[in-house]
């Protein structure tokens, strides 16, 4: 893999989510991520029964209903690295086993659909916003199963990296070069699951 | 959901296992004459392959074994399943 070192006048910043890797391969670049499904369900539209976001750290489970009556249903990642959008069945089982653990009521629902949705996760489970060592090009990448709220905040921090060459220093602990100097950002211990 | 054909036990289900990441990441011979450079990238660099990759699995409700196998990431299908210490069937 032949790595490119400048890409001279230009700028680029790449935001690819789980394919975060296939672009950074492009340049000959390798990310400290792996990319794995994500799944969630989405039941059967029925009247309002809960409202507000259910999380458990506990049993593992996120439930919340939609304007529309649906439940939102989500969990963990597979385990494997995968980029099928599928994900497996067990982790689905997993899943509704939690929330029946929560809500023994939503035994007899029906789910309408399921997706995976692939997600790029970094070994300390924080994302990062940071140049390379390839000049002109960024990553804010790393998000993993988390990131949604951060969107408009991390957009701004990258905007800023990308146009002064250098971190803000709200993202400057968030810089790829965390896992060679060893100042990871304590995410999992912290926080387990929840973001 | 797919099926693993262990080496040692034949056919299961994935649920069955645990995947254990990028195969074939040598262990440096010398830790200490490593630079910081050099050990980031045996700890935490990835390639996150989309499309054939070569990643070690471990039957761990079954033999407790670790294998190697290739896979397509994309699309999840198995190429190969090969025992540690064994050269890849394919390249």
């Amino acid at each position: 893999m032949k790595q490119l070192r400048d890409l001279s006048k230009q700028k680029i910043g790449v935001v690819a989510a789980g394919h975060s890797s296939v672009i950074a391969n492009m340049a000959g670049l390798k990310l400290p991520l792996e990319s794995k499904p994500l799944q969630a369900l989405v039941s059967e539209p029925v009247k309002p029964i809960i409202d507000t976001v259910v999380m458990s750290n506990a049993v593992h489970a996120y439930v919340s209903q939609s304007d529309k009556g649906e439940l939102v249903i989500g969990a963990g990642t597979d385990d494997y690295v995968s980029y099928s959008q599928k994900g497996s069945h067990d982790i689905v089982e997993g899943t509704l086993n939690a929330i029946l653990e929560l809500y023994p009521i939503f035994s007899r629902m029906r789910m309408l659909r399921q997706w995976g949705g692939i997600v790029d996760i970094c070994p300390d489970a924080s994302p990062i916003i940071s140049k390379t060592s390839i000049k002109g090009l960024y990553f804010n990448c790393g998000w993993g199963t988390g990131g949604f709220k951060a969107t408009p905040g991390s957009g701004d921090l990258f905007a800023h990296t990308i146009a002064n060459d250098e971190p803000h220093k709200l993202n400057a602990a968030f810089n790829i070069n965390r896992f060679v100097s060893g100042d990871l950002v304590d995410e999992h211990g912290a926080a387990a699951v929840a973001h | 959901m797919f099926l693993i054909n262990c080496p040692f036990c034949g056919e299961r289900e994935q649920s069955e296992f645990k995947a254990g990441g990028e195969a074939h990441i040598v262990r440096p011979k010398q830790p200490t004459e490593l630079s910081d450079d050099e050990w980031a990238e045996y700890l935490f660099m990835r390639k996150n392959i989309k499309g054939v990759q070569f990643e070690r699995w471990n039957h761990v409700h079954g033999c407790r074994k670790w294998f190697n196998m290739v896979r397509d990431t994309s699309n999840d299908q198995i190429k190969a399943v090969y025992k540690m210490g064994e050269k890849p069937p394919i390249k």
